[in-house]
């Protein structure tokens, strides 16, 4: 039996002293939330208006991970568009037509707009509108992936914000449950089986698996945040009625008791009937858990700024792991989306957001952590260096959430280390 | 604007990374956004390097737009200088960077730093990647070996006493196959007597470049990346350069003649290898198999020209298609396609190249990851021979495809996916075994092949099940002869891997012969006609 995380605000020492940096960031742009968003929501095609960067930066990120064909393109600005010689949002349209014709299927069509489309003042909402009025059977919207104004996953918020406005009215009356942010669809199916057996429900997710099935919303939606980065998306439900239920993120077996918990409480799921629910696969979770506990225990972990999930992680890995928490570095900290983390966080944790990733690289060789968690471009030089590291990337394409996962999600910190002490090669 | 699923190549900016992260001691300022950092990881990643490239990103904002972002870049270089003293820095913006016209090269010379400075114009909105590498290469070397060419008019300075010494021009990181070539290349040269004075941009520094003027010739190993640096150097220090890519045995010899005449020595000692096994290898009648085995080509025009040169004249193929992504270069490639009577296809569309490739019904493809991307859906063997890269690019072991060395390499590849010789026949005679079918592809290659499955008996009295619709035999195209039931039943017990050949041959032969329904008279009368 665990303890569940508090789920009230409470103040917490590591917050008043977030080291806030600026300088190179060594992070993506918003525009890589579409390697998974284009898989998760099966029948969208999101066309980047961009430059020949943006189609190599998705092509580079997504590499290894396209095994059939993406239902994502860029529209590749040229000479001609910047020149005036040819009418850009002409071409725009042209481009998007040409997209819709190749893929009948397709009935959502995402504009998503980039750093130069955004310099260079291309109204991508005036463009879905004029493209909503000729392609009547699918619906065209838009938001940015720009690096100039997403890091990352805010990328999805920006996407999902875009759907909130298209999301069907709920009768006042009904009360239901929203579930916000992409998940894995096995654990999505997961966290039904879950809500169902409290008696919990309507039970909504947002994005759906496609676009015929969009979440209602109204006066009687409480939402449950799945991933941290989603303020903006949060806002634009609140601004459709929509209530969010204060909870720490589903990551652990105590994350998730606590996130199910804090739906179930709202709900007013009774001790026992949550409890029925619960018992078997949370104790599953705290076994799984079990195994890496000594490969994990008392090991110092520092982390690089990448998907916004860097302080859950770090609580979990902490709680439950026993791991020690060097510098917690975080693109964007969102205190009211993190109400329910923040405290739980020793006080001894440096908390830093956004990046100069010169001083923190410093910083990191330093403290000589045990487990450094960080990007793509930093991790082999690091790992030469003796370090040993964990992709972010990977806790963003893996299943995580939910107490099924709890153990796969410790597994992913305790590989690392586990490689370094089998191999015997120098 | 243009639709873009997949590109070749990345933005010129990249190309200009590709320079500086092969350096020891350059220094990269990079005008851009947060997000324009991804291309660290093609180099920590797919190459698996050990150091993050040498580059410097601005990282502005949208609040820094109209304010300062000018002085971001200020800071960004001085800084940068600071903290890497480097020998020498390139300056330069990424796409949106040349959008917000804040001058790099301008604001970087203002700032005197104790080093050369190097500005870059790389337009991202009408060149690639290969270019910008080509273009940064050439500024770096006429910037730094300026300084040290005689002056127009001048005698050439006197020769440094010693053997006969040469540059080798082109290898860069995240090159195909660079690491290794430049190895083997190097001991091609030693063969001859000659001494190699630097090879650039790879792990070359700034000093080194500036030493490129001492070299009596220069070997222009990879011309996408050196063709400008080797024309200048040719005109500034009346360097002669190779313009034979020596990819291959007959283009080895050849380079080994060319690099001969040079310097007025007897090519001999450099012609032959005793480590060299692609002659007697493809001579011997094991190979007899791969003889008029259809092979369509495309890569960056050197690879693919070259590539094409050993597919004909030392593997026995028949070149069926041939191609580059790089405009630059089409003159080139179009002369090739030429000689080899083929089409050229000169374009960076991906999908047109796919629709080129499907149409040409090849059974083995030469090209980069994208081709080898579309060869699997395809369901035809593949073999990658140019860059886009990817990690399995970077093999461990030694595996050049230049010089001899590179020769065997060539050979071992470009054999490995295809189905061996008596395999082939075997299928060709049991097409009706359930066990033993050319769709579980080659039997070698594991992991591919779907679990064969025993088929259900049919009952006596059940009515026949319809033919089930296969992607291994695709309807007729409309306008073209129609097959009729037989024929195609005939069709299907051709096997997999020379049943596309056989059909674009036999409605060669209808169209040809104005039959409007392909019977199995046809299908043989085809055979008959073409052969095999």
């Amino acid at each position: 039996m665990t303890a569940e995380l508090a789920t009230t605000p409470a103040e917490s020492d590591c917050t008043t002293d977030i080291l806030r940096e600026r300088g190179q960031r060594e992070v993506f742009c918003g525009l890589t939330g579409i390697v998974w968003l284009h898989r998760k929501i099966q029948d969208a095609f999101f066309l980047i208006v961009g430059s020949r960067t943006c189609a190599h930066l998705m092509q580079s990120a997504a590499g290894v991970m396209i095994f059939a064909e993406p239902r994502f393109a860029t529209a590749v600005i040229e000479e001609r568009d910047l020149a005036g010689m040819a009418d850009a949002n002409e071409e725009l349209d042209r481009v998007a037509s040409q997209v819709l014709a190749r893929r009948p299927d397709i009935k959502t069509l995402f504009l998503v707009g980039s750093c130069p489309s955004e310099v260079i003042k291309l109204d991508l909402s005036r463009a879905a509108e004029r493209l909503n009025k000729t392609h009547t059977d699918v619906r065209i919207l838009n938001y940015s992936g720009s690096g100039i104004e997403t890091t990352f996953t805010e990328g999805e918020d920006f996407c999902l914000e875009s759907l909130v406005p298209e999301l069907p009215q709920a009768p006042a009356e009904e009360r239901s449950l929203m579930v916000v942010g992409s998940l894995a669809d096995v654990v999505e199916d997961q966290f039904i089986r879950l809500f169902d057996a409290m008696g919990l429900g309507p039970v909504h997710f947002l994005p759906a698996r496609n676009s015929e099935t969009l979440p209602p919303v109204g006066e009687g939606t409480r939402y449950l945040l799945a991933q941290p980065f989603l303020g903006k998306t949060a806002q634009a439900l609140e601004g459709r009625g929509a209530k969010r239920i204060a909870a720490p993120f589903p990551l652990g077996a105590k994350g998730t008791e606590s996130w199910l918990r804090a739906a179930a409480d709202a709900f007013g799921v009774s001790d026992e009937r949550f409890e029925a629910a619960v018992s078997a696969p949370r104790a599953r979770a705290i076994k799984a858990l079990e195994r890496y506990r000594e490969a994990l225990e008392g090991k110092r972990i520092f982390f690089f700024p990448d998907s916004q999930l860097e302080i859950p992680l770090a609580r979990m890995l902490h709680h439950e792991c026993g791991m020690e928490l060097l510098e917690v570095g975080s693109p964007y900290i969102h205190r009211s989306h993190l109400d329910c983390e923040l405290p739980q966080l020793p006080a001894s944790t440096q908390l830093s957001e956004g990046q100069h990733v010169d001083s923190q690289l410093d910083r990191c060789r330093d403290a000589k952590p045990d487990l450094t968690v960080c990007g793509l471009g930093l991790a082999n030089p690091l790992e030469a260096e003796g370090l040993s590291t964990k992709w972010a990337i990977e806790l963003v394409f893996t299943p995580i959430q939910g107490f099924e996962q709890a153990g796969d999600l410790a597994e992913l910190f305790a590989r690392p280390l586990r490689r370094r002490d089998v191999l015997r090669v120098k | 604007m243009k639709l873009t699923v997949w590109t070749y190549e990345g933005p010129p900016h990249v190309g200009a990374m590709r320079i500086a992260t092969a350096m020891t001691d350059l220094h990269y300022v990079l005008h851009a956004p947060q997000g324009d950092t991804y291309a660290d990881l093609l180099f920590t990643m797919i190459e698996r390097r050990n150091h993050r490239p040498p580059v410097t990103y601005t990282t502005f904002q949208a609040r820094d737009l109209g304010s300062d972002t000018a002085e971001l870049f200020k800071d960004a270089a001085t800084d940068a200088y600071e903290r890497y003293k480097p020998a020498a820095m390139i300056v330069g913006a990424s796409c949106t960077a040349e959008l917000i016209q804040d001058d790099p090269g301008g604001l970087a010379a203002r700032l005197g730093l104790p080093c050369p400075v190097l500005p870059l114009e790389l337009p991202s909105y009408s060149k690639k990647e290969n270019w910008g590498a080509s273009e940064t290469f050439y500024r770096l070397v006429r910037g730094l070996c300026s300084p040290h060419a005689p002056a127009p008019g001048d005698p050439k300075p006197e020769r440094r006493e010693g053997p006969p010494r040469a540059n080798i021009l082109g290898p860069t990181a995240l090159g195909f196959r660079h690491r290794d070539d430049i190895k083997e290349i190097t001991k091609l040269l030693g063969k001859l007597g000659v001494e190699v004075n630097v090879v650039a941009p790879l792990n070359a520094s700034v000093r080194d470049v500036t030493r490129l003027g001492d070299a009596d010739f220069n070997v222009v190993l990879y011309p996408e990346i050196a063709d400008a640096a080797a024309r200048w150097l040719e005109k500034a220090f009346g360097q002669p350069r190779t313009t034979v890519t020596p990819m291959g045995v007959g283009a080895t010899r050849d380079f080994v003649r060319e690099v001969a005449g040079f310097i007025g020595v007897d090519p001999e000692p450099a012609l032959d290898d005793e480590d060299l096994r692609l002659p007697w290898w493809t001579r011997s009648v094991d190979s007899n198999y791969l003889t008029g085995k259809r092979v369509f080509v495309f890569g960056d025009a050197t690879h693919a020209i070259a590539a094409a040169r050993v597919a004909v004249e030392e593997m026995g193929f028949e070149l069926v298609g041939l191609g580059a992504y790089n405009r630059e270069f089409g003159r080139d490639v179009r002369e090739a396609a030429a000689k080899y009577g083929v089409e050229p296809l000169i374009i960076d569309d991906y999908l047109e190249v796919e629709a080129a490739i499907e149409a040409a019904r090849p059974e083995l493809v030469l090209g980069t990851q994208m081709e080898r991307h579309i060869a699997k859906r395809l369901g035809v063997a593949c073999t990658v021979i140019s860059a886009p890269v990817h990690v399995e690019d970077f093999p461990a072991r030694y595996a050049p495809v230049m010089g001899y060395e590179g020769a065997n390499v060539l050979f071992d590849t470009w054999v490995h996916p295809l189905v061996m010789g008596l395999e082939e026949h075997l299928l060709g005679m049991f097409r009706e075994d359930w066990e033993f079918s050319d769709e579980n592809g080659p039997s070698h290659l594991g992991g591919h092949a779907p679990a064969p499955r025993k088929p259900a008996p049919v009952p006596v009295e059940a009515a026949p099940a319809p033919e089930p619709v296969t992607n291994t035999v695709e309807p007729t195209a409309p306008g073209e002869p129609v097959w009729d039931d037989d024929a195609m039943k005939e069709l299907k017990k051709i096997p997999f891997f020379v049943r596309g050949k056989a059909r674009r041959n036999t409605e060669t032969y209808a169209a040809e012969h104005g039959t409007d329904t392909i019977t199995v008279e046809t299908l043989y009368d085809a055979k008959a006609h073409f052969g095999r």
